[in-house]
């Protein structure tokens, strides 16, 4: 597979998904 | 006097953030396929000898200011924002992003930029790893803006994202 972080849209879409990761870490093990 | 201190903090922050994360999009979706394009008709000189050296400058002090105008920000709530309790647990995964990015900046990103650059020697070899290590450094952190950028703005007030 190639690595997400080859291209812009790659890496944005990857920023993203860890975006949504981190929140819901936030609300279900956190806040 | 003192009241004025955290809105001034939140002042350079952003500041010294919009010139940090500016810069860092400036590399990735400008300078890193414009040097790819300029390296192929023989112009590249120009921007790795009077455009990089400046744009790094600004880049890496200005990582240095966010971070600590950040600290100063936090200010009694800085243990509690990295130790992610107390309600600070949205602004501390922003700090913590924010921090990783710095240490990428100074770690991995100058460093190999300086051997790319010509600003140390080293050689062909040498400068091929350095431009993959920088380019992959550069990246995460372009990624890691997403969620830093979001957890600044949602994680202290404008909670409602994060359901408090």
């Amino acid at each position: 597979m190639k690595n997400p972080l080859e291209s812009v849209a790659g890496t944005i879409i990857s920023g993203l998904i860890l975006t949504v990761v981190l929140v819901f870490f936030l609300k279900n093990f956190l806040a | 006097m003192e009241a004025l201190m955290p809105g001034i903090a939140r002042w350079l922050h952003v500041i010294f953030g919009i010139t940090w994360i500016g810069l860092l999009y400036y590399f990735n979706l400008v300078q890193m396929a414009g040097l790819k394009d300029a390296g192929a008709d023989g112009t590249a000189a120009g921007i790795t000898k009077h455009i990089a050296p400046r744009a790094l400058f600004y880049f890496r002090w200005a990582a240095v200011g966010t971070w600590l105008a950040g600290a100063w920000l936090l200010g009694a709530g800085f243990v509690d924002a990295f130790l992610l309790r107390n309600g600070m647990e949205g602004i501390g995964i922003g700090a913590w992003l924010g921090t990783i990015m710095l240490f990428n900046v100074w770690h991995f990103i100058w460093p190999n930029q300086k051997k790319i650059l010509g600003l140390v020697p080293a050689t062909d070899e040498v400068k091929a790893k350095a431009r993959r290590v920088a380019m992959l450094a550069s990246r995460t952190n372009m990624m890691l803006s997403i969620p830093m950028l979001f957890f600044m703005a949602n994680g202290l007030s404008h909670r409602a994202a994060l359901g408090l």
